[in-house]
This record gives structure tokens, C-alpha cells and sequence, in this order.
């Protein structure tokens, strides 16, 4: 009958306690928010008096997890980016052209001489001047393969070889493919993240989004362009050999070489040899700094392999000019003057202050491994989420009293139980949310709206119940625990089936819509758990102490 | 003194006229799809790619000239409208520019954003550009495809659901009600020209949830009532079930609809059109949970005798009351 067990009540009490507890902090947002800015940077940076002020703003001992406002509603930038994973098949392509041409020069006595043809970017072809030669250069160019493992193929090799008539052809395998796109996706976003740490903005989400796609938010970014000039911006540093410097941007480079611009001379072109002496991947550090005449310059610094071949190659040819190229655009070209042993150097150049600190960052986050294409973006500046959140605020807390209101004028007594549960179930749907890191978007507020006016409807069904019980002529104790138990399926079948949808939503949708469908989800566990432990709670409580003998629902 | 929606005791007959109801919502759901096939969506840049432009300035928005000073960079189909809400302060004067999705898969570019604003700004200084959000064509296509997946899904969860917890000719008369709900939400989004966008599709997603709710209540009476009142007939049943729920069915759905009509009111012009396919669902989910879901049980006939186990056989999940 109407008994609850003394470790139940304590519990159902706890768990109250508990949300609220945790949504209690959502009730300072700002002066909790700078206590724990102040506490990560205390981590980070160490004390200072104003960070120890910050985050005495808020006592340690209470919970500090907020709810995460969403893009929305606290403004910032939303990117959805493709990452070109083809791109990465062309630099392999040609990091590979000189390792064929020098496993096939001993060959030359049989396959003959043999060219680089013109052709897909992600192949090499290769004329031989000695077809029967063939079986001997698929042999040598094979010898050049690297077993790798994939998860169906056992002894695949990374690049396939073949031969048509005169023409040999290498490119990667299927299963190489396969995993290049996933370490090309996997290391994209490393670097993306790694650039947007550099400038320090506040709980970016940087996602992987299906098999070739990055998904990029930041609150409190001004712009989505701003956020690409971060992002996009490839920084891809390259020392390379100068074959020729000239006017004329269509003039024959000649295989394995190419023609690009120079960054800061209009109209000059440099021919350079494609294959780099040394990437940007082995820079460890660069650091804004200024050149002997006082211009602004980037220093850096090579890892030991880096280090040995430039020194190797600066060793080897004093007195030609070689290309430090920064995105196709050759930063400058000195003549080397020495060996240049250690691995340092300092890249001049017009640059201004902001500039060269950019730069500096940008090579030190690392090139980007492949181009990404942005199919997506959105800017939503802070004072539209601002407003949104007003008007949200206010909408939230006039439709909690109309509710509350009308469910007093309905059912008197109990309508102020209901009331009770319903004020505690927006305490927990707050206090899950910051627990379990949440995101409130707006639609999120509209679901959060929706669950004041579908929260009660779990208690509306039971006290209709008991109503007819009480008209069924039932005694007041009998009637409440009858009510309970014949809503009870009818609460639970409407409940889940909203819920599942709610999970669809979840797993389908992103962004706002995923926002909407977490509170949507919370809201109906919280108002399940509240109708039928909550509410019944306080009206055993009620009924014990009282006694009625009749009541009214 | 309470306040009573509906009568202590009712006894309305809901099926007198069920062939009536049940044509006037056919009949609104052919308007519906002729709308749909003949006008179509006016799709958000969601699903069709192109750019959307929030602006905020001081001065009264003039359509006119912002459509001629945007004229020169020749962008294809551009829309403005001006946005009029309560809650705008004094001298807020918002417009919405919409600006088709340019040739290529990609999102529109930093600079002509930023060349947009400078132009702009010849016939509003200090225009703001509030937000900005771009979707290339390249994924509106699969957010197409994502929406109408998750839809289907929910539909057919539902279905599974019910099917498993009451009988067949249940979950048939749910799901109907249900894609009655769908289709006339579509309709209404389609007849007005309201921008039909990704919050539209968690709308109707929760149109689904609160149209089943209402309808699995009814149910559950009906079941209920099955097995008490052996003797009646199918009609007398549903008949009695859904009077004796009406109190709860209008009391939830008063609650609903003022939380609804508070955020439709105050919740600012960005969820307007969110918060408006979730109140014409609560108000069509409502009728057909009565006029459809059971109208068709009706008309479908049910298995009477639920005393017998062994009627359950096989369906294990049919005798939990939870």
C-alpha cells in the first residue's frame, strides 16, 4: 500500500539533492566560468593574485561543471571541413621519383634509358627505352614495395606496379589508399587542433565526421574566416634546389620540376626542382625573431635527420641558390654561402611583425598533410546569442509559471505536489547536463520548454486515475495507490516511445538538433523519475502525517 | 474550487461521424501533398546550400536598396526580408539575405563576405553582419537524405515498438496517425511557405513522439478496456476509453500548448518557425490520436479475447504491464 521504504525515500531524496546540487552552478554562470578559467591557468601558468581572486569567486568545495552553451547561443564559428585526401597521393608520388630513378639507373645496361611521362598526379609513368627490359624494371621498381598490414589483405604492398607495352606504372594500392586517407584524415585534425590550441580560445569541439570529414567549432571566434585563416592556411615549408629564376609563369619547367611565383617580387618566377631537400615536417621549432638589419625573420630549427640533410646539401653545393617555399610561393632564395651545419636558420623576407608570428605558428603547428575544402560554415555573432538567450531565458520562466499556475487552479493540493516535481525537474535536467558535459543550443531550450509542458504529464494521467478510482468510490489511501500502479504502463509505453525518438534524433542529428534531442531525452528520464518517485513520495509523506479522510484531486 | 477543462463524467460518441473526420483528414492531407508536389518546400539553405545573412542595423531596412547595391556582384537568386519581432529593442532593425548556393561544393568565401558587408554598408553604415551561415551543396544533398532517414526511422521504430507491446492493428493505427501528422505538418510548412529547415525536422521528429504519446494513453485504455468489458462491442470500447482519457488528453495538451505559446511568443524570431511546427503537432497530433489512430482500430478490428495467454504466444513482450 502507500509504504516506501526508509532507504528508498533517503535515496529519491539524494538524487534530488544531487541534481540540484550539480545545477547550481548554472545559477552563476559567469563567476563560476572565471573561477575555473582562473583554475586551468593556475594549472597551466601558475599563481597569480587575480587568478587566485577569480577563483575564490566560487567555493571549491560545491561542484563546478557548467552546461556547455552551444554555438548558438554564446556566438563563435562552426566549420565543416573535407579533407582532400588525394592530395596526399601526389606528394608520395613524387617523394617516390627519385627513389625509382635511383634503383633503375645500375638497370640502365637492361631496361635502357627511361623518362618520367606525363600523367595522373597520383602515378608515376615511366617510358623505357628497352621493352624487353620490362620483367627486369617491374622487378627492380617492386624491390621498392613495403609490405603493410590491412585487416583483410595479408602481404599487401603498398604500391602497385605494372607494365604496358614501354610504359611502367606505379601508384599506391587500394588497401595503401585506404589507410594514407585515414592517417591523412587522422593527422589534419591533429594539426587542427594543434593551430587552434596555439591561440588559446576557450573548449573547442574538433571532431572527426565520417571517413574524410572534420567538424570545427569554436565560441567566442569572431568569424568563420578568421577561424580558417587559423586553420586553412596550409603552411606547407619546403627548402628546395633552384634551377632557373625568369618572368615568364608557362615556361617549361621540364619533368620534376615546376615554376611558381615568387611571394614578395611581382612578375618574378622561380623554376625549382620539385623533390624538396627538406620539409616543414622536420622542423621542430620556429620562433618570431628579427634579422641582422633589424626586419622581422622566422627562426627555426630542424629534428637530426633534417639537420643532416640540409648540412649535406649545403656542404655540396656552396654557391647555388636554393628556394625556401612557403605554400608554392618561394619566401626568398639565397646563395649559399657555407655549409650550414646544425640545422638552424632564419627565413627573411618582407614580412611585418603580425606576419612573421603568424608564420612562426603556423610552421610550428606542423603542414597540413592535404588541402581541406570547407563545406559548411557558420558565424553567429555573441550579441544574436545573447538575445537568444534572453528571450529564451524569459520564455522558459513565463511558460514555468503558466504551467505551475495551471496546475494548481487544476488540482489544488496535489497540482503543488506536481508543482514541486516540476521545479526539482528542471533542477535535474540542469544538473545531468553539466554532469555528463551537455551542450544547451537553443532548439535545446525550445526541448527544455517542451519538457515543462510534457512533464506533467505523467502526473496528470495518474491523478486523473485517481480521481476515477475516488469516484469508483474507493477509500483515499487505496484510491492514490491504485492510481499509481494502473497509470504506471500508460506512463511507461508513452515515455519510451517518445524516447526512442529522442534517440533517433540524438544519433542522426548534429549540432542544435542534437542539442534539442539531450534535453528532450533528459527531460522525459527526469520526469518519469520524478512523476512516479517523486510526487508519490510527497504525497505518502503528506497522507502519513495528515491522515485524511477524504481527499480531493 | 477546481478548474475542469472537461466535464467530470463525458460521454461523447467520437465514432458517429468517424467516416467524416476521417475524410476531412484525408482530405487535408491531399491539399497537403498537392501543396507539396505543386509549390514544394521553401527549404532553408539546409537542404539546398547557399548562404543566409543575419544583419542588424540602426536604420529601417530598405529592401529595395540593399537588393540594388547587392546587384553587383551578380550572386544569382538573392532574397531579403525584413524580421520584425517583439522582443527587438528600439532601433534594432533586423533583415535576413539569402543568397543561393554558388557553383562549386564549397561554402561561400571569406571575402565576399567580407565585400558583401563593405557594399552593404554604402547604404546602411554600420551594418552588422550578426550571422553568417554557409552549407555547400555538397552536404545539403546528404542532410536531406539524413532527415528523411531519421524520420523513416522513427516512424518504423514506433511501429516495432507498439507492435510488440499491443497487437498489430495498434501499431497500424498508430503509425497512421503518425504519418497523418507528418504529412499535414509538411503541408502546413509547404501551403504558408514557412522556411523548412534542420530544426523543422526535430520538430517533426517530436511531433512523432508527442502524437504517439497521446495515442499510446488512448491505447493503453483500450486495452485495459478490452479485457474488462468483455461483452461490448470494439465502437462502445474505444468510445468509453477516450472519454475516460479526455480529461487527461486535453489537460496535457493545454499544458504543452502554453509552454509552446510562451516560447512562440518571447522566444525570439530564430525558433519561430521550431516552435510553430511543434504547436500545429501538439493540435494535430491530439485530433488524430482520437479521430485517426482510433477510427482506424476500428475499422481494423481487434482481437477480443485477451484473458487467454496462449493468444500471446510468440509475442513475449505483450504481457508486461510494466
Amino acid at each position: 500500500m502507500l509504504q516506501i521504504d526508509l532507504w528508498k525515500r533517503v535515496l529519491i531524496w539524494l538524487v534530488c539533492a544531487a541534481g540540484v546540487i550539480l545545477a547550481l552552478p548554472n545559477g552563476f554562470y559567469t563567476r563560476v566560468e572565471q573561477a575555473n578559467d582562473a583554475a586551468a591557468e593556475i594549472i597551466a601558468k601558475g599563481e597569480t593574485p587575480e587568478r587566485l581572486e577569480a577563483i575564490g569567486q566560487w567555493p571549491s568545495f560545491l561542484p563546478s561543471g557548467l552546461v556547455n552553451l552551444g554555438l548558438d547561443l554564446r556566438g563563435g564559428a562552426h566549420l565543416l571541413a573535407e579533407v582532400k585526401v588525394e592530395d596526399v597521393y601526389e606528394a608520395r608520388m613524387d617523394a617516390l621519383w627519385p627513389e625509382v630513378r635511383d634503383a633503375l639507373r645500375p638497370e640502365r645496361a637492361t631496361v635502357g634509358t627511361f623518362r618520367r611521362q606525363p600523367g595522373p598526379a597520383d602515378q608515376i609513368r615511366l617510358k623505357i627505352s628497352k621493352p624487353e627490359g620490362m620483367a627486369r624494371a617491374l622487378e627492380v621498381v617492386r624491390g621498392l614495395a613495403n609490405p603493410i598490414t590491412t585487416l583483410t589483405g595479408v602481404g599487401a604492398n603498398d604500391i602497385e606496379v605494372s607494365a604496358q607495352g614501354d610504359i611502367l606504372t606505379v601508384q599506391l594500392s587500394e588497401a595503401e589508399k585506404l589507410a594514407s586517407d585515414d592517417r591523412t584524415v587522422r593527422q589534419a585534425l591533429e594539426i587542427v587542433r594543434r593551430r587552434i590550441d596555439e591561440v588559446g580560445t576557450r573548449e573547442p569541439t574538433i571532431q572527426r565526421q565520417g571517413a574524410d570529414r572534420i567538424l570545427i567549432q569554436v565560441p567566442g571566434i569572431g568569424s568563420a574566416s578568421e577561424l580558417k585563416a587559423i586553420i586553412g592556411t596550409t603552411a606547407q615549408l619546403t627548402f628546395n634546389p633552384v634551377v632557373g629564376r625568369g618572368s615568364d609563369p608557362d615556361a617549361a619547367p621540364g619533368i620534376g620540376n615546376k615554376v611558381i611565383p615568387s611571394l614578395d617580387e611581382p612578375g618574378v618566377y622561380y623554376t625549382i626542382e620539385a623533390a624538396a631537400v627538406v620539409t616543414g615536417e622536420d622542423l621542430v621549432d620556429a620562433q618570431p625573431s628579427f634579422d641582422q638589419n633589424g626586419q622581422p625573420a622566422v627562426n627555426f630549427r630542424f629534428n637530426t635527420s633534417g639537420a643532416r640533410r640540409f648540412g649535406d646539401y649545403t656542404a655540396e653545393n656552396i654557391g647555388s641558390p636554393f628556394a625556401i617555399v612557403l605554400d608554392d610561393e618561394v619566401v626568398s632564395a639565397p646563395v649559399i654561402q657555407s655549409h650550414i651545419p646544425g640545422g638552424s636558420g632564419i627565413i627573411t623576407g618582407n614580412f611585418t611583425i603580425e606576419e612573421s608570428t603568424n608564420l612562426a605558428v603556423l610552421l610550428r603547428a606542423g603542414a597540413l598533410p592535404a588541402e581541406l575544402e570547407f563545406l559548411e560554415e557558420r558565424t553567429i555573432g555573441p550579441e544574436l546569442g545573447q538575445d537568444s538567450i534572453d528571450a529564451g531565458k524569459i520564455a522558459t520562466i513565463v511558460a514555468f509559471i503558466a504551467v505551475l499556475v495551471f496546475m494548481g487552479l487544476s488540482y489544488g493540493l496535489f497540482g503543488l505536489f506536481a508543482n514541486v516535481a516540476l521545479v526539482l525537474n528542471i533542477a535535474l535536467i540542469f544538473g545531468m547536463l553539466s554532469l555528463i558535459g551537455g551542450t544547451l543550443t537553443l532548439p535545446g531550450i525550445a526541448g527544455i520548454v517542451l519538457t515543462v509542458g510534457m512533464a506533467v504529464d505523467a502526473n496528470v494521467l495518474i491523478f486523473e486515475r485517481i480521481r476515477e478510482e475516488l469516484k469508483a468510490g474507493r477509500g483515499p489511501a487505496r484510491a492514490i495507490d491504485e492510481g499509481y500502479s494502473k497509470a504506471l504502463s500508460a506512463i511507461l509505453d508513452a515515455n519510451i516511445t517518445t524516447f526512442i525518438t529522442a534517440v533517433i534524433l540524438f544519433a542522426m542529428g548534429s549540432g542544435p538538433v542534437r542539442g534539442f534531442a539531450i534535453t528532450l531525452g533528459l527531460g522525459i528520464l527526469t520526469s518519469v523519475f520524478t512523476a512516479i518517485f517523486v510526487t508519490r513520495l510527497i504525497i505518502v509523506m503528506w497522507f502519513e502525517r495528515r491522515r485524511p479522510k477524504t481527499i480531493e484531486v | 474550487m477546481r478548474l475542469k477543462l472537461v466535464p467530470e463524467k463525458t460521454s461523447f460518441d467520437f465514432f458517429q461521424r468517424s467516416k467524416l473526420w476521417l475524410g476531412i483528414s484525408a482530405l487535408m492531407m491531399v491539399v497537403a501533398l498537392v501543396s507539396f508536389f505543386l509549390q514544394g518546400l521553401n527549404f532553408g539553405i539546409d537542404f539546398r546550400g547557399g548562404t543566409t545573412i543575419r544583419t542588424e542595423a540602426a536604420e529601417l531596412v530598405d529592401v529595395g536598396a540593399y537588393r540594388d547595391a547587392l546587384a553587383v556582384h551578380e550572386l544569382g537568386d538573392v532574397s531579403i526580408t525584413e524580421v520584425f519581432d517583439p522582443t527587438f529593442e528600439e532601433g534594432q532593425h533586423v533583415a535576413m539575405i539569402r543568397i543561393q548556393a554558388q557553383d562549386d561544393g564549397e561554402a561561400i568565401s571569406g571575402e565576399m563576405i567580407e565585400a558583401l558587408k563593405a557594399t552593404l554598408e554604402t547604404v546602411a553604415p554600420g551594418i552588422k553582419f550578426v550571422s553568417v551561415e554557409s552549407v555547400g551543396p555538397k552536404v545539403s544533398g546528404e542532410l536531406i537524405q539524413t532527415a528523411v532517414i531519421a524520420v523513416a526511422l522513427a516512424i518504423g521504430a514506433v511501429l516495432i515498438y507498439i507492435w510488440l507491446r499491443f497487437e498489430w492493428q495498434f501499431a497500424l493505427g498508430a503509425v497512421a496517425a503518425l504519418v497523418h501528422d507528418v504529412v499535414l505538418t509538411i503541408g502546413v510548412f509547404s501551403e504558408l511557405q514557412i522556411k523548412f529547415d534542420l530544426a523543422i525536422i526535430a520538430a517533426l521528429l517530436t511531433i512523432v513522439g508527442y502524437s504517439l504519446n497521446d495515442t499510446v494513453v488512448v491505447f493503453d485504455r483500450v486495452r485495459e478496456n478490452l479485457r474488462r468489458y468483455k461483452k461490448k462491442d470494439l465502437a462502445e470500447v474505444l468510445n468509453i476509453s477516450i472519454n475516460e482519457t479526455l480529461s487527461r488528453t486535453v489537460m496535457t495538451s493545454v499544458t504543452t500548448l502554453l509552454a509552446l505559446i510562451s516560447l512562440y511568443v518571447l522566444g525570439g524570431d530564430v525558433i519561430r518557425g521550431f516552435v510553430f511546427a511543434m504547436i500545429w503537432g501538439v493540435l494535430v497530433g491530439t485530433y488524430s490520436s482520437v479521430f485517426v489512430a482510433s477510427a482506424i482500430l476500428l475499422k481494423l478490428g481487434v482481437k477480443r479475447d485477451w484473458s487467454k495467454p496462449s493468444n500471446t504466444a510468440g509475442n513475449q513482450f505483450a504481457n508486461i504491464d510494466a
